[in-house]
């Protein structure tokens, strides 16, 4: 403990969040009065201590004296039954602790040293009478057990003394040195080192799974064998890291049964976007593609725009939050990591959850140990980390999407991506490429190392189990992170300080520093040299934690000087850690021993081959024998009630869309503020141009057809960007497949039609894949409230993710009618096509038929969308997806607040007819004087439904099938999420 | 909620059909530790009229840069220091404990200070804004929003007050995008404010009569709508939303619909917005 201690309170005199906070806890099911907070700074230092009369000016220094006070070293005194604190964990980074810390710091002119610290706790004052139980379970939805710390006192116990004073700090006893590990043992034994790790020689306890199965550890047995040597802890866990299925996509690079010998990702991935490539010749958008951190095309001639979209699901089980949060700065990181740094320019994200007014109880242990957060939970935590690193970051996040299922509950998917914009050429250098070279120093950029994320690249490889890691959990600190990128890519990158950069992911700087080494054939670190959070972490976590916020360069000797400067003057902190080299050998030193000596050649490519084999047997399903409802106006408001079709605007407005001054359409539009299914962004400032993006994902297809379900994604993706008016040749999508189970052969069976149906799908189209991801064991197994044992696997999801270039902003075409007289179109044609659908789900059956595809027709009829929206003859535009024509005529109805005539052609079952999800329809509202010219245009593909008419979604077949006020539209719509 | 202007001739978007001869006057505007818009600010102020260079706080206190050197500062919008300890806060500590004697003389000279979003509460940590009888002390404060999440949205302002900033303006319209914007102040304070004309924007609905507070169009709960105010002097204004974002015509919320309804009765389509006249207005008073 540190010489002094001191403890400030500070909390609002006047607070205008009490009414909501208390709401939000009642609705959670607390009988909770009123519930107080209070922001709690504990100051511990050796290097001096602070007077009486410098602590107050402390506490006036972290709050505003016109609607907060503070009280120093007293305890807090307003009328409370229970109090609760909640404070991190040791280790856990403390962002508000450490913006507190340098506030001190510069109004004392006094540097924190080792022994110095800001810690931030939040105090809760709970009036009500709550049981022992409530206060346990509250206690949970305040905090979570992996990062935070738990205080409790009651009245009583508060008495005059308050809450006890407590330093987190982080003392660690571990011997750091790097171990011999010998793996000449039996298989049994070595598979326990692969699924639980090393044992620790001091404690006996394992270090958490390595990931490796029998064969890789055999390969690295007989590599050892021939060296004539052991290996080191640190060569393993390295091994284990860049061998990971996080790292390498071992299941997409192996060979597939006999037709497919050079794997999923050559064979269907890469392959696509090379014919594709190919095919376009001189109109190629594509500038870098799978090879860097983002994909890359061509934004105009002076500029590029980069896409990446990354999943980050095992970490936001455990804590969303934190999960999410580093999620999103993650993919930030792959921007500022692509070619020599690009801006992040649009954030984009994806929730895949459980239904979040279930509480499906499931534990990783038995007797109800460990629980699985509740969705709610989930949902409530993803959606405020992406939150918190967008807006913290100053990058606006138009667009994204939530999906609910329930076999979402026992794993959740968070998908988070990011746009970049960078210049194609910086005085004849072309800042897309990048080499590092033999001599260059290896430089450390960013936060300093600590436990946080030991194991996270090899944890998501495995599905969640109990003995899943706590420290796989970090929370991010979005400002550490946009300090060092206003740094990189506003100053450093220009004057070519580095020759190569990539970020600290997953596996941290033991997957980045190799994967830099594979551009000049070598590297030597010295770990000694890396900046710690606390003292006595062993050297192979130094080498492998994933502690966020931090990139790798390769600088020249020659710059070495002006870029610890620069860095310095922006407070952001680089150390050299060692330098490139062409020794063909990754070597780590650590107190003057070689502690890690392998050839990048087997670090990179001595992982075992594997062979997969596959299954797939068509699955059927019953189809509902309910004969269709005279009237659809309940149907319709029970189906815009439906969590994946009614609005989450509520999400969309807690994200800032609008920073950096870019807006075009964003996330909701027209004056019912309906949710968009496109966004589009300028990111070039005085350029017409903009970013428009999409997405398209059908996981209730995947049982049925696994090869449609993904050329649905493709098509709806492509389709959200034609609606907007961006023409098909400009597009390039990326793909995202999280699969489950992915050691059975029936799961890559599904796997690899839906792969062929990527393929196919986006040759036809015409647009190049730049850029993917996998996350292939989407499971949970353990137990339910009863002991069972459970397994919960995700649908097999695609999601499929879009970017295009809109030629001319001005241009385009949002999705809200807009005037009373127009003419209301479906282009496209529409079969009864409700397996998989939203409908079917609603009666409760999945049904077999799920839309086809004619790409060769959509193709055709995508060009002369784009010829319309050019010549100015649509007034909106709103893609057919999740949910049918119905639910867009509504939806676009809703949006421009505006009633709509509509007859539907005889011959099929107006339900069927309604809401159909066949593939390759927009609903369109055109001025009637643009009827010819429109018609011409579009040709056969045209069905005229009707008008924008009065205040009434009116649809008539012989008979009127449905009649209601669009304000009733507009409430069920806004419905199911109106209290969030 | 259909958006009528009944009685007003108003365009919602003004053309501005040349380029603004620039003045030699230039701005600085602070960036560093989270601030992040600075480089639509600049955009803003070149279109207007006046260049500006963006300058790191640390390149100000390490005297790379001269405050005065400059006749308008600007704290751009942002997350300095992510909000911890209050937002703009900690830039707030950071500005005075290292930079005031500057800031000070700079208050004396004949400029400007604008401080939109985070620049507003930085300023309200700084005591700029009210500033009653040049004493730089918290008066104001922007507390946590009345829903308690950061909110993106466009919102209807209308001037309340005839000063340099808001001249020849009828309506803003433009995003908000904060999570502490409620503006809050003390009875005292309130009633001097309002006597000294220094409220200088507050929140409406669509056809400009008062949004009495009710959400969504007073977005956060702030005492008497108010979104921006003026300093004593008139020098400083601190403002909310950010008419920074909204200069072109396609940044506008409904412009899609606006477009469409110009089309149908034959007008042209302009291609700025009417948000451009504040950032006019600070050029002229310099011009």
């Amino acid at each position: 403990m540190a010489a002094s201690v001191h403890r400030i309170e500070v909390r609002y005199t006047r607070d205008p969040r009490l009414k909501t906070r208390t709401d939000r806890i009642r609705t959670l099911g607390f009988p909770i009065e009123e519930l107080h907070l209070a922001d709690v700074y504990t100051i511990s230092t050796d290097a001096r201590d602070f007077t009486q009369k410098e602590l107050q000016q402390i506490g006036s220094q972290l709050m505003n004296p016109v609607v907060q006070e503070c009280s120093v070293d007293e305890p807090t005194r307003i009328p409370f039954d229970h109090a609760l604190e909640v404070g991190f964990l040791p280790g856990v980074t403390d962002n508000v602790g450490a913006t507190a810390r340098q506030t001190l710091e510069d109004f004392f002119s006094m540097k924190f040293g080792d022994g110095d610290s800001v810690y931030s706790s939040q105090l809760y004052f709970i009036c009500g009478k709550l049981s022992e139980e409530d206060l346990i379970r509250l206690a949970s939805t305040l905090a979570n057990p992996l990062v935070n710390r738990v205080h409790r006192k009651t009245r009583q116990e508060y008495g005059t003394r308050g809450m006890d004073v407590i330093v987190p700090e982080v003392r660690l006893h571990e011997l750091p040195v790097a171990e011999k590990v010998d793996l000449d043992i039996d298989d049994l034994e070595l598979s326990r080192i692969g699924k639980e790790g090393i044992s620790d020689p001091l404690s006996g306890q394992r270090r958490g799974p390595l990931a490796l199965d029998l064969a890789q550890l055999h390969a690295i047995r007989d590599y050892f064998t021939k060296k004539g040597r052991k290996p080191t802890d640190i060569e393993l866990e390295a091994l284990a890291q860049t061998w990971s299925e996080h790292c390498k996509h071992t299941i997409f690079a192996s060979a597939m049964d006999d037709d497919v010998p050079d794997g999923l990702y050559r064979t269907y991935i890469q392959a696509a976007t090379n014919r594709i490539r190919k095919e376009k010749g001189e109109q190629d958008i594509c500038v870098t593609v799978f090879t860097d951190n983002s994909g890359a095309i061509i934004f105009d001639d002076q500029y590029l725009v980069t896409h990446k979209v990354e999943t980050h699901n095992s970490p936001s089980a455990l804590d969303p939050f934190g999960g999410a949060l580093t999620g999103i700065v993650g993919v930030n990181r792959d921007t500022i990591g692509f070619g020599l740094g690009a801006k992040p320019a649009i954030n984009v994200y994806g929730f895949c959850v459980g239904d979040p007014d279930s509480d499906p109880a499931l534990f990783r242990l038995k007797d109800r140990q460990n629980p699985v957060l509740s969705p709610r939970r989930i949902l409530d935590g993803v959606i405020r980390g992406v939150g918190a690193g967008g807006n913290c970051s100053g990058i606006p996040t138009p667009q994204g999407f939530v999906y609910f299922d329930n076999r979402y509950s026992g794993k959740p998917l968070v998908f988070a991506g990011t746009v970049g914009i960078m210049p194609r050429e910086h005085e004849g250098r072309k800042l897309f490429e990048k080499r590092a070279q033999a001599g260059d120093l290896i430089v450390m950029v960013g936060g300093r190392v600590g436990k946080d994320g030991i194991h996270g690249a090899t944890f998501s490889s495995e599905a969640l189990d109990p003995a899943s890691p706590v420290t796989a959990v970090q929370i991010g600190d979005p400002i550490t992170q946009k300090k060092f990128s206003d740094v990189i890519v506003k100053e450093a990158r220009d004057p070519g300080f580095y020759r190569s950069i990539t970020d600290n992911g997953a596996g941290g700087i033991s997957c980045s520093v190799a994967e830099m080494a594979k551009e000049c054939n070598g590297c030597r670190v010295t770990l000694d040299s890396v900046p710690l959070k606390y003292p006595g972490m062993a050297p192979w976590e130094i080498w492998i934690s994933e502690s966020q916020e931090r990139m790798t360069l390769a600088v020249p000797p020659e710059h070495i000087a002006p870029l610890l400067e620069l860095m310095q003057r922006r407070e952001v902190e680089a150390t050299v850690i060692g330098e490139f080299t062409d020794s063909g050998r990754c070597v780590v030193e650590y107190h003057g021993n070689v502690v890690m000596d392998i050839e990048l050649a087997f670090l990179h490519d001595g992982l075992p081959k594997k062979h997969l084999k596959t299954i797939y047997t068509k699955k059927t399903f019953p189809e509902p024998a309910i004969p269709c409802p005279e009237r659809l106006d309940s149907t319709l408001i029970a189906m815009l009630r439906r969590r994946n079709l009614c609005s989450k605007e509520f999400i969309s407005i807690q994200y800032d869309h609008a920073v950096q001054g870019g807006h075009v359409l964003g996330p909701v539009q027209g004056k019912g503020r309906v949710q968009a299914d496109s966004s589009l962004t300028k990111v070039v400032p005085g350029s017409k141009k903009g970013v428009g993006l999409s997405q398209g994902m059908f996981p209730s297809y995947s049982e049925i057809d696994p090869y449609l379900m993904a050329g649905a994604g493709i098509d709806t993706a492509i389709r959200g960007l034609v609606a907007i008016g961006i023409p098909l040749d400009s597009i390039a999508i990326l793909d995202n497949f999280c699969w489950c189970s992915s050691d059975e052969p029936e799961r890559l069976g599904q796997l690899k039609l839906a792969a062929r149906g990527c393929y196919d799908t986006a040759t036809a189209f015409g647009t190049p894949f730049i850029s993917g991801k996998d996350s292939m064991y989407n499971d949970f197994s353990g137990f339910g409230a009863d002991n069972n044992p459970m397994k919960i696997s995700v649908p097999p999801t695609l999601l499929i993710s879009s970017i295009g270039i809109h030629e001319d902003v001005a241009k385009a075409v949002s999705m809200d009618a807009k005037v009373d007289g127009d003419l209301v179109y479906v282009i496209g044609e529409t079969a009864e096509e409700l397996g998989g659908s939203e409908y079917f789900s609603h009666l409760g059956f999945t049904g077999n038929t799920v839309p086809g595809l004619d790409t060769a027709a959509m193709k055709e009829r995508y060009g002369r969308m784009t010829e319309a929206i050019r010549h100015e003859l649509v007034a909106s535009a709103f893609p057919v997806t999740h949910g049918g024509l119905l639910i867009a005529i509504a939806k676009v109805a809703i949006a421009g607040r505006l009633g709509m005539d509509i007859t539907i052609p005889a011959g099929m079952r107006p339900d069927h007819y309604l809401f159909s999800e066949s593939l390759g329809r927009f609903v369109v509202t055109v001025g009637a004087d643009n009827k010819r010219a429109f018609e011409r245009a579009l040709g056969k593909n045209a069905h005229l439904l009707g008008r924008v008419r009065g205040t009434s979604l009116r649809i008539t077949q012989e008979t009127t099938v449905l009649d209601l006020p669009v304000g009733e539209l507009e409430a069920a719509y806004k419905a199911p999420f109106l209290r969030y | 909620m259909t958006s009528k202007h009944p009685g007003r001739k108003q365009t919602p978007a003004q053309e501005r059909t040349s380029a603004p001869e620039p003045i030699p006057e230039k701005a600085l505007i602070m960036s560093g530790f989270g601030i992040n818009s600075e480089m639509e600010t600049k955009v803003v102020l070149a279109r207007a009229g006046m260049g500006a260079d963006i300058v790191h706080i640390n390149d100000l206190i390490d005297g790379r840069f001269d405050l005065l050197d400059y006749r308008l500062l600007v704290f751009p919008g942002g997350f300095s220091y992510g909000d911890d300890t209050g937002a703009g806060n900690a830039y707030a500590n950071r500005v005075r404990n290292n930079l005031w004697r500057d800031v000070e003389e700079f208050l004396t000279g004949d400029n400007l200070v604008l401080g939109i979003c985070n620049g507003f509460q930085i300023l309200a940590n700084l005591g700029l804004v009210p500033a009653f009888d040049r004493q730089y002390k918290r008066d104001i404060a922007l507390m946590p929003n009345r829903k308690g999440v950061l909110e993106c949205r466009f919102v209807t302002l209308k001037p309340t007050a005839d000063n340099l900033w808001t001249r020849g303006i009828e309506q803003l319209y433009c995003p908000v995008a904060h999570g502490e914007g409620n503006f809050f102040c003390s009875r005292d304070t309130l009633d001097r404010i309002r006597r000294e004309k220094m409220i200088a924007f507050t929140y409406c609905r669509e056809d400009l009569s008062s949004a009495r507070g009710e959400y969504p169009w007073n977005p956060n709960g702030s005492l008497e709508d108010i979104a921006g105010i003026t300093s004593s002097d008139g020098k400083v204004l601190g403002l909310m939303p950010h008419p920074e974002r909204a200069m072109e015509f396609t940044s506008l919320y409904n412009w899609p619909l606006l477009r469409e309804q110009m089309k149908r009765v034959g007008k042209p389509i302009p291609s700025g917005s009417m948000n451009m006249q504040l950032f006019q207005n600070i050029v002229a008073f310099f011009r």
